[in-house]
């Protein structure tokens, strides 16, 4: 009985799980599911931005064959409540399908109800829709001003939230405001770099689009959702609410989900239409979004002009920092959409010890699709508004931006940092990640290198990031549903493992991650581990994978619930062998007496027992199964650094990225393979807004970029080969010390890039770029055409 | 995305595709990538589809009489990929090799391409450059467009209703090139610009470059070929040719993606680029 040990798998580069089956075509998402006498639901959607429902002609759409229903926005409303939000914000009433204004192209003014999904597309298109057109509210910045029209009558201005303070001198409760500490940090100051920024908006545009199958069943007088969301158990709640059902007569599933970015958190229109109609109808509805309908039904990210002040003294010391955020949130509050700006002020104090930082955030009402959580929410804005101005500081001081960085920053041995956002940073090494980064970029090199390709005419650029987010979201107190999470490890008959999992992957790779953990606390084969999720009837409780939070949280939660399985384990093992049970050794699935593996028993015989228990031993109950609920007891900050080198066409204007140097810090790895490929994918989209993303609106509110045609998505052709590292300082928040990875990518890439542009054209007097890097925008400058004497 | 009801057909040979076309009024399907788009937006409601691509025949790239003639079928990975073009016309192979993406390029035909004449696509300026026959067969019998008056205006082209386009033929050209602006959402052209030169003893005997991407419909830079004929083969007359290249275009188009300065600009760009390439090959 000498067999090696198994091999350790937490730490290793253990390929995903779910790969196979989502590259063959196996997997099976929400359209893939289908019910006998399923219906499905087509939206009449608005095609201008603003305007009052004058007249809707149903008939010709109710008169077709097939057509079981048609409603418009005011026969919903007799039976559909008003959207429900997760935000303290005030907000203006949301309905599902509107009733006498439409406030955004897309927005749902009508709904079929048909036997197939062509059919029900024709029917919609025969619906006839008349509005007295209102002025499309399309700039935020003249929106506050009430220009060109109100789009909600109770807020004046367009004013979400009119102006909400935070950081130095500021109440929590934002009561009192003491100016002092501030005005004297700016008042002493040698030098202030103003700068006004905008983070544009982006389409999440994840691979699947949004789906959903609800089925109600008026004999059981219960629901089954399917839904392409990124939090089972938050739509259970909802759709119970909407319903007047309890939470035990709704079963929610995420099937297989092909990417949310963020997108996914949110409960839309079309679900609870489709619950509201299958329990009214007492029939199975699907709804299958079309990309089409993807970009203006779906919500955008990002989205917030940043006015920015940053005051310091000649030898790089920042004295303070002022941020004042303007955010376009477009037409109406969706779940969480008032809430992501406040990350971007939560964030602003960065990796820096800056003495005082004021905060002041104002949300804008637009006529325009709603913003809320993609990929980093808020925490992007705020890295890009604050990296940007730590540049032009650097740049205006003559100081090498890596130096300018180091000298401000928190030092390592003052963690937990109480920030003067009111942020509590848990754990942190800025230096580390930062020399790291420059050593692997061989920063010095690099800025020859630059020299050089510059001396023979070419416009090369080094841009140089730090960053910080706020992850592992967190005690219950920052979430409005709680912020723990929850899992059940079951010790099954047959002696494998099923472990449940409230933190609900749609590309993370938990099913991986997970059984790696479990695998090494048991040390049994990962092939004996199997994870669930995504499905209310069988994860009893869960909040959902969002804010880089499903391996900090719901890691953890897997973990205790495993130590707890195992113990009991241990009790019957215990009986079973007549040992103590802390004399146990488990090894290669066997459970024996430390010294004596030839009498152990294997994890088979022992469950077998736990369920068979003749006789069950004094104490215990029968069965291995035992869940556990984390409640973190602060969210996680990882951070890193981000290099980008970036060569501009002086004929065409076109950036080319050469280099994307990253050390991102994220505490422990499970997985580091996993976490490269999160990387990865973060670092596309944060490049991809830097230089390839953006969603635009004309004048009249009308989206422009509305297809594949027109928004542009980052290709594999368009990056450089990603040089990746880590440093690791572990989170103190969670026994894994894992911090979380997700958004990472999209926190320090975008600034680098838009400084190493900002770099590569100094000679050209440019202080500033708004992204996203349009050639013909550089072209502007490089020539002398931007009208802006530099300052584009 | 969800088009209206069609009827499909399937022809098994261009003489049935010209029956089916006649006898349905219906919109020739080949490739898709052009057509079914529009459909999925509903922008374009055929009643009927006759699939032209599997008719035997009317795919490959072959040899005939020192012109290579490029069946209409033809997808552009076939193009890209093609023997015969990478030795005896390289650019050609280079321009399909650029069009959209893989997944366009497996699917997509240059007959599609020719036909739809979208105003950014590649293919017509090439086209231009080689001053192709465009092979065209119709109920009343066959016929052959020259490229320069085969692209008339705004999706319009030299071609009727009751008409397939069944190939291209040209003279190969190995001194020549294709240089293009993406567009990065759709790869299409903001500008391309297609050269191809014929050089005796380092001088340019004659020169055709087509311009797509810039207007309603690809054209040939007339001003540029005459300052380039007879001259000799060098940087600097390059430079000059094409120093004012498209300036007398009238209409030049202007979106998110580049304004109409901004394409003016890189109208001489391109054209300088298509041709030193195309230098490097005489």
């Amino acid at each position: 009985m000498s067999s090696p040990v198994l091999p350790k798998l937490v730490g290793a580069r253990v390929k995903r799980r779910e790969d196979p089956r989502l590259i063959q075509g196996l997997g099976t998402y929400v359209d893939d599911i289908k019910i006998v006498g399923m219906q499905h639901l087509a939206f009449k959607r608005a095609d201008i931005a603003h305007g009052r429902i004058t007249s809707i002609d149903t008939n010709a759409a109710a008169a077709m064959d097939g057509v079981e229903a048609v409603y418009t926005g005011k026969q919903i409303a007799e039976f559909l409540a008003p959207m429900p939000i997760g935000t303290p914000f005030p907000s203006p009433e949301h309905r599902a399908v509107a009733v006498d204004n439409v406030c955004f192209v897309g927005e749902p003014v009508a709904v079929v109800v048909a036997s197939d999904r062509y059919l029900a597309r024709d029917a919609a298109d025969a619906i006839v829709v008349t509005y007295e057109t209102l002025p499309a509210v399309v700039d935020p910045e003249l929106a506050m001003t009430g220009k060109p029209a109100v789009i909600h009558e109770k807020f004046a201005n367009n004013l979400a939230v009119p102006l909400v303070p935070s950081g130095t001198g500021v109440a929590p409760d934002g009561s009192k405001m003491d100016d002092t500490a501030i005005n004297k940090a700016f008042a002493d100051a040698e030098v202030v770099i103003s700068q006004r920024m905008v983070n544009h908006r982006l389409a999440p545009s994840a691979m699947e689009p949004r789906g959903v199958l609800a089925h109600f069943e008026p004999g059981k007088r219960t629901m089954t959702i399917w839904s392409s969301t990124q939090n089972p158990h938050i739509l259970r709640t909802m759709i119970a609410a909407m319903n007047g059902l309890g939470e035990d007569q709704v079963r929610a599933i995420a099937p297989e989900v092909g990417g949310g970015f963020g997108a996914k958190i949110n409960i839309y229109a079309e679900e609870y239409v489709a619950a509201a109609i299958s329990k009214r109808l007492g029939i199975p509805i699907k709804w299958a979004e079309d990309r089409s309908e993807a970009f203006v039904a779906t919500i955008h990210g990002r989205g917030i002009i940043g006015y920015v002040d940053l005051a310091a003294k000649r030898d790089g010391t920042v004295l303070g920092l002022k941020l004042r955020l303007i955010a376009d949130i477009g037409a109406y509050n969706m779940l969480l959409t008032a809430a992501i700006p406040t990350l971007t002020m939560l964030m602003a104090n960065a990796t820096y010890n800056i003495p005082a930082v004021r905060a002041t955030l104002t949300e804008v009402f637009t006529n325009k699709t709603p913003t809320d959580a993609y990929r980093g929410a808020g925490r992007p804005e705020a890295t890009y508004f604050v990296e940007r101005a730590m540049d032009m500081l650097a740049r205006e001081l003559e100081m090498d931006p890596a130096e300018l960085r180091r000298k401000n920053f928190i030092p390592k041995n003052k963690f937990p940092f109480h920030t003067q956002m009111g942020a509590v940073y848990d754990s942190g090494d800025y230096e580390k990640a930062l020399d790291q980064a420059l050593t692997n970029a061989d920063w010095k090199g690099l800025q020859a290198q630059r020299d050089k390709m510059r001396a023979e005419g070419r416009l090369v650029g080094l841009g140089l990031a730090m960053y910080v987010e706020v992850c592992g979201i967190g005690p219950s107190a920052s979430l409005p549903t709680g912020g723990w999470e929850h899992s059940q490890v079951t010790i099954e008959r047959d002696g494998r493992i099923s472990a449940t999992t409230g933190a609900s992957p749609h590309g993370q790779g938990n099913e991986t991650t997970f059984a790696q953990m479990l695998a090494d606390q048991f040390s049994v084969p990962f092939e004996h581990v199997t994870i669930q999720h995504g499905d209310t009837g069988v994860v009893k409780q869960g909040i959902g994978t969002f804010g880089s939070r499903s391996q900090a949280v719901g890691g953890t939660a897997i973990l205790m619930a495993g130590t707890k399985a195992k113990a009991k384990m241990a009790k019957f093992a215990a009986a079973m062998l007549e040992a103590s049970e802390d004399d146990l050794v488990f090894e290669n699935g066997r459970i024996f007496v430390k010294g004596a593996p030839a009498k152990g028993k294997s994890f088979a015989e022992v469950s077998n027992f736990a369920y068979i228990p003749v006789p069950l031993p004094p104490g215990l109950e029968p069965g291995l199964s035992e869940e556990a609920f984390f409640e973190p007891s602060n969210n996680t900050y990882p951070f890193g650094c981000h290099i980008s080198m970036l060569e501009i066409d002086r004929e065409t204007g076109e950036p080319k990225l050469l280099r994307l140097v990253a050390v991102d810090d994220a505490g422990h790895l499970i997985n580091p393979l996993i976490v490269e490929g999160q990387i990865h994918g973060g670092l596309a989209q944060g490049i991809g807004q830097a230089m390839i993303e953006e969603v635009v609106y004309n004048s009249d509110g009308q989206l422009v970029t509305g297809s594949f045609m027109d928004y542009a998505l980052p290709r594999a052709i368009d990056f450089p080969r990603f040089e990746l590292d880590a440093t690791v300082t572990p989170t103190p928040v969670n026994p894994l010390g894992a911090k979380g990875v997700g958004e990472a990518g999209t926190l320090g890439s975008t600034p680098s890039i838009v400084s190493a542009a900002v770099d590569a054209l100094s000679g050209f007097g440019v202080k500033h770029i708004d992204m996203m890097l349009r050639p013909e925008k550089l072209w502007r400058i490089i020539h002398g055409k931007d009208g802006k004497g530099g300052q584009a | 995305m969800i088009p209206t009801a069609f009827d499909y057909q399937r022809a098994t040979s261009i003489d049935d595709a010209l029956a089916k076309l006649k006898a349905s009024g219906g919109k020739l399907l080949a490739g898709g990538h052009s057509l079914v788009p529009l459909m999925k937006l509903r922008l374009s409601e055929p009643g009927v589809l006759i699939d032209i691509a599997r008719i035997p025949g009317l795919a490959g790239v072959s040899e005939k009489d020192g012109e290579i003639e490029i069946g209409a079928a033809t997808v552009h990975h076939d193009v890209a990929t093609s023997a015969l073009l990478r030795e005896k016309c390289p650019f050609v192979a280079d321009a399909a090799s650029d069009i959209g993406d893989q997944q366009v390029r497996n699917r997509g035909t240059i007959g599609g391409s020719l036909a739809h004449s979208d105003p950014a696509a590649d293919y017509p300026a090439v086209m231009l450059a080689l001053e192709a026959d465009i092979l065209i067969k119709g109920s009343s019998g066959s016929r052959t467009v020259k490229a320069s008056s085969f692209f008339q205006d705004l999706f319009t082209v030299d071609l009727a209703s009751d008409e397939i386009i069944v190939g291209v033929r040209f003279a190969p050209v190995k001194s020549a090139a294709y240089a293009k602006l993406h567009q990065r959402a759709s790869h299409f052209a903001i500008v391309g610009v297609a050269a191809a030169l014929d050089v005796k003893g380092g001088k340019i005997q004659s020169a055709r470059v087509g311009l797509t991407g810039a207007g309603t419909h690809a054209v040939r830079l007339s001003t540029v070929e005459s300052a380039l004929t007879g001259k000799p083969l060098s940087k600097a007359t390059i430079e000059a040719a094409s120093s004012n290249a498209g300036a007398e275009i009238k209409d030049i188009n202007s979106d998110i993606h580049a304004s109409e300065d901004y394409r003016r600009a890189m109208i001489p760009v391109f054209t300088r680029r298509a041709l030193e390439a195309a230098m490097a090959r005489a």
